[in-house]
């Protein structure tokens, strides 16, 4: 823990060096930094009255989304374009992806179309990282299975730290709430979290939790360098006693085969974000969720609107949180490969 | 230059600034990050001590609009755009520390522009070095310093760097072409 304390001091101004972002585990905390700092940039681009800025001219973007997605498609959409980059979208139910042609294969084919960053949602866990064995440039995670959504749980911290009083995570307690499981936004979550030094509670009925209990354990001791420990727990009252931040996750319906929940109305009795069990958080703490929403089943609607949620503001802040990752990928391409700039 | 002699230089270009625009009537001025910023306020200062009034005074990153992302090894930090006025109609002075190749302004004039339509961009820098890459001229110059471009030209002032002071230097490695910006300064 004391590596976080002290990296949390006056950052000093650090490079971004990854070619790829696919999960947060290998970004240290002066990097999250960074990223949170160019963010900042990018939400003052978006008041402005041009929001656009000539920083990826030229520089071609492909988002190609194996599974269904709205906001995280167009806001990775339009945050290439507020920065001039050109973007082509591929819809693998309309390619030759139906045809039986591989991730490999695709990827590919779209590296010799002029690709230089590939924004990548796919149904399988890992599979940004065979994408990015094949692909010359730059690999960006939009979500993969279970195992990770970097921008989301960066777009989370982002809101957090600005709705948060001093902006600091350290010591503030987060409820993640629902199903921990299937959730890739919870797992990336999990570092960019413990990693900003938020006391971070997992919380959801047992089925859903499974493994979770055996990773904070192994966590516990301080396993992994400049992260700290985090709780997992069904018991939803003591997860959103006194909290700064409750964050629902989504029932994710079509995954809820072989009998993992009795019903949604019985996790909904039980588990269900709604006003008396959000009134056990802290009086100013804020709701999150990442969207899309069962409202009724995991989130009353009444505080999906309350003053308390900060849900559209997260969608607000996905576009610039994207936009700076975008940026810093593209930026480090001559870095991660080693060459002399020009 | 000594600190006395960036001073008046200061001074002079506040009364060129304010004689080429006959008052100071639609002025504004705009520092370019980083040591532009200190160095507009400093000439608004000046201008408020012989004509009484406070010119506004904004502070503009370049960085979105460079046209050398690939070419730099390591993003330049971004340090914030902070123009608190409206830009249309008014005549904006851009102030930076060094004038070099022309790319930051050429850059800081893309960015002006997207935040509105001045009804005129001037420049006023501190030191002119020479070596334009593009057909960029400054209306008002503290100091021509002629240079080769092997020469590193260091600006400093008190605000950022503890002291002002202008020095040249030789590059102690090959030259960088990628990382040579307008202020040629390598802690820039």
């Amino acid at each position: 823990m004391t590596t976080v304390a002290s990296a949390q001091t006056d950052i000093p101004a650090t490079a971004w060096h990854h070619r790829h972002l696919i999960d947060l585990d290998v970004v240290s905390w002066p990097e999250i930094d960074l990223i949170m700092r160019t963010t900042d940039e990018m939400k003052g681009i978006l008041a402005r009255p041009i929001r656009k800025v000539p920083a990826l001219n030229g520089r071609r973007v492909t988002t190609l989304f194996y599974e269904a997605s709205t906001r995280t498609r167009v806001s990775f959409e339009t945050a290439a374009r507020n920065l001039s980059a050109d973007v082509v979208s591929v819809a693998p139910a309309t390619s030759s992806v139906t045809k039986g042609e591989s991730l490999v294969d695709t990827v590919r084919t779209l590296e010799a179309l002029g690709a230089e960053i590939l924004v990548m949602r796919h149904s399988v866990s890992g599979a940004p990282y065979l994408a990015a064995e094949v692909f010359g440039g730059h690999v960006l995670n939009g979500g993969d299975g279970w195992h990770a959504h970097p921008t989301q749980a960066l777009l989370d911290l982002y809101t957090m730290r600005e709705n948060l009083p001093g902006g600091d995570l350290r010591g503030r307690k987060v409820a993640i709430v629902g199903d921990i499981l299937h959730s890739r936004v919870a797992r990336s979550n999990i570092w960019s979290l413990t990693a900003a030094g938020a006391d971070l509670w997992l919380c959801g009925p047992a089925t859903l939790l499974r493994g979770m209990d055996r990773w904070a354990t192994a966590w516990s001791g301080g396993a992994i360098p400049g992260h700290g420990r985090f709780n997992v727990t069904s018991d939803i009252e003591a997860a959103l006693h006194d909290a700064d931040v409750v964050m629902g996750l989504r029932i994710q319906r079509e995954r809820m085969q072989g009998g993992l929940l009795p019903s949604l109305r019985e996790y909904a009795a039980r588990f269900q974000l709604n006003a008396e069990r959000v009134s056990l958080a802290k009086p100013g703490a804020i709701v999150m969720h990442p969207g899309p929403m069962n409202e009724g089943v995991e989130i009353a609607p009444d505080v999906a609107i309350s003053g308390r949620s900060v849900i559209t503001d997260q969608v607000a802040n996905g576009v610039a949180v994207r936009m700076a990752l975008l940026y810093l990928l593209a930026g480090a391409h001559e870095a991660a490969h080693g060459e002399t700039p020009l | 230059m000594t600190g006395d002699e960036i001073r008046r230089a200061i001074v002079r270009i506040s009364h060129e600034i304010v004689e080429k625009q006959a008052g100071t009537q639609g002025l504004a001025l705009v520092g370019i990050q980083r040591r532009g910023v200190p160095l507009a306020k400093r000439v608004a200062d000046a201008i408020e001590e012989h004509e009484g009034v406070r010119v506004p005074v904004g502070a503009l990153d370049i960085t979105f609009y460079r046209d050398d992302l690939s070419l730099v090894a390591q993003q330049p930090i971004v340090k914030g755009t902070d123009l608190p006025f409206d830009l249309s109609g008014a005549t904006v002075v851009l102030v930076d520390d060094v004038l070099y190749t022309g790319r930051t302004i050429r850059c800081a004039m893309d960015a002006l522009i997207d935040f509105g339509r001045p009804r005129a961009i001037r420049l006023a820098v501190l030191i002119d070095r020479g070596h334009r890459e593009l057909p960029i001229r400054a209306d008002h110059v503290g100091k021509n310093v002629p240079t080769s471009r092997e020469e590193i030209v260091k600006v400093h002032v008190a605000e950022i760097d503890g002291a002002d002071e202008v020095s040249i230097a030789r590059q102690v490695r090959a030259p960088d072409a990628g990382t040579a910006d307008e202020t040629g300064t390598a802690g820039n």
